[in-house]
């Protein structure tokens, strides 16, 4: 289980997660949906680590994730996670199977013999076959969104974490990544967040929905209360109009800000 | 009311350029703590025990071989000028070509070879350092290094610190050949010195302690710069344009190092009778 109370953080001026109490159960799919910048990944990069909240707490299985010391701590609840970037981060200069395989040496025991197998075993997973020697630059999109799946699985995590996994990919691919979803969590019976804008996959992928909006979760439920909301940010926002609450707003453009923020598009 | 108006413009350009001016005052500020906290993380890595032997071999080579041609020519042609100045200018005041041999080595060895050598190798090896990591860095190949689980600094920063220790002394010590076989080109095509005279003079004039002098600073050389590029490197933000400007600050950066850090190096060797 994956619990949050009250998490706060800000880059510079800007506060991007405002107090978030969130609970994921195991055994489920939790899809966070949003506006650009509203914190979606954010969060996420809190739960794994790559963010420390300036106030709050994240646990996962009891497990406070502030409290964790020692190289060998963020280890043990590493191996305990995947992450699936957006871009995939797969390494460059390695061969596929390295990619999969390379969590195994620094998160697990298991010795560098079987490294191989069990990459060929991952991407065997996520629909992948006699791609091991290939190097990244050789692959399509969706086969790198898939290599990358098959990397946060490899070290056999129990919570896996999505940040935006169709962003990119024409809409077969995505259906293919939200079936893998699924059938990942049926195989795995792994418990999983993932970010997106991309609604249909969340109601094909979801146990529930939760829509952040300015730091704040402003609605969560399954995916048949989300559809069904009375709430206007969500209406507006699963219906995908420009009119309503939301007001998407062109900025003047500003170099510093721009560096600050990663966009010039701000849900306001 | 239009003076006020050009009194208050006034205001507001001071108040802009205290503004911009604190602004790099803070940035600069942070970075040398970013930077203090990159080197305490290397120490501790390095303290600790974790080499990427591996990794660090890839890098030997990479370095090695990708700088190696442009070193070792630049060498040769500092060599070849080095003794058609010095063989022209003792044939204007002494009448003959003097100590031709004596001036190319000392200059190279101590001096020419390190120096030059370290600036070729920041402009090459250590470029393609920085851009590396900031393409990794954008890209988020830093992060995933994170959550499978290892360290940047243990994984990409040591290695390539501890190539480029292992790997510009031994390019130095090739320039250092390169450059007096340069000399010796121009010293028998150009002034008809005979071989025996040139050597026998590096021979009779040279000692180990001249070529220590030049070979410790190159371990100076190899630290600044591997330190830089790869902090330049990680530090990049903001996509391709991050990246090119990360990459030029890394080689601008380190190649003023290497001429500032020649002084106080050649100043404590010179102290410790080194010289």
């Amino acid at each position: 289980m994956i619990e949050a109370k009250g998490v706060k953080k800000s880059y510079g001026h800007r506060h991007i997660l405002r107090g978030i109490d969130l609970t994921v159960e195991t055994g489920e799919t939790l899809i966070i949906i949003g506006g650009s910048g509203m914190g979606k990944s954010t969060f996420l990069k809190c739960v794994i680590g790559l963010a420390r909240p300036e106030e709050g707490s994240i646990s996962v299985d009891g497990i406070e994730i502030g409290r964790l010391q020692s190289e060998e701590d963020w280890a043990h609840y590493r191996q305990r996670i995947g992450y699936l970037f957006q871009e995939g981060a797969l390494f460059d200069s390695l061969s596929v199977w390295e990619n999969v395989s390379f969590g195994l040496r620094y998160l697990t025991d298991i010795p560098p013999y079987r490294y191989r197998k069990i990459a060929s075993e991952k991407l065997a997973l996520v629909g992948l076959k006699d791609v091991e020697d290939l190097k990244p630059s050789e692959l399509s999109g969706g086969m790198k969104k898939r290599v990358a799946l098959a990397r946060a699985i490899a070290s056999d995590p129990s919570y896996i974490l999505y940040d935006e996994p169709t962003t990119g990919l024409d809409p077969i691919m995505s259906d293919v990544i939200s079936d893998l979803m699924l059938d990942l969590q049926k195989k795995l019976n792994v418990t999983s967040i993932a970010v997106t804008h991309d609604m249909k996959l969340a109601y094909k992928a979801a146990s529930r929905i939760a829509m952040l909006h300015e730091g704040k979760f402003l609605a969560v439920g399954t995916p048949e209360e989300i559809k069904s909301s009375a709430n206007p940010y969500v209406r507006q926002f699963v219906d995908g109009k420009s009119v309503g609450p939301i007001h998407m707003k062109l900025r003047d453009f500003d170099p510093d800000e721009e560096s600050e923020e990663h966009g010039d598009l701000r849900v306001s | 009311m239009r003076h006020f108006a050009a009194g208050s413009a006034g205001v507001s350009l001071v108040n802009n350029i205290f503004e911009r001016m604190g602004r790099k005052i803070l940035f600069f500020v942070e970075s040398l703590g970013h930077f203090a906290i990159f080197v305490r993380s290397l120490i501790r890595w390095v303290v600790g025990g974790y080499f990427e032997w591996k990794q660090i071999l890839i890098q030997m080579l990479r370095i090695g071989v990708e700088s190696m041609p442009v070193s070792v020519m630049t060498a040769f042609f500092t060599g070849m000028v080095l003794a058609l100045q010095s063989g022209e200018s003792s044939k204007h005041f002494l009448n003959e070509p003097l100590f031709i041999g004596t001036l190319v080595s000392f200059s190279m060895v101590m001096e020419l070879a390190p120096v030059m050598t370290a600036l070729v190798v920041s402009g090459r090896a250590g470029a393609a350092i920085a851009a590396e990591l900031g393409t990794m860095k954008v890209t988020d190949q830093i992060d995933a290094l994170y959550t499978l689980g290892t360290d940047p600094i243990r994984y990409l920063v040591i290695p390539r610190v501890a190539a480029f220790l292992l790997v510009l002394p031994f390019l130095t010590v090739m320039s250092d050949f390169s450059g007096i076989m340069g000399g010796y080109l121009v010293a028998k095509v150009k002034f008809g010195i005979a071989p025996n005279v040139y050597w026998h003079d590096i021979i009779d004039n040279m000692r180990i302690r001249h070529f220590v002098h030049g070979y410790v600073k190159t371990y100076v050389f190899a630290f600044a710069i591997s330190l830089i590029c790869c902090f330049k490197g990680i530090e990049t933000r903001g996509g391709a344009e991050g990246v090119g400007k990360s990459t030029t600050a890394a080689v601008v950066i380190s190649m003023v190092s290497v001429l500032i850090l020649d002084y106080f190096a050649t100043a404590v060797l010179v102290a410790l009778g080194i010289t």
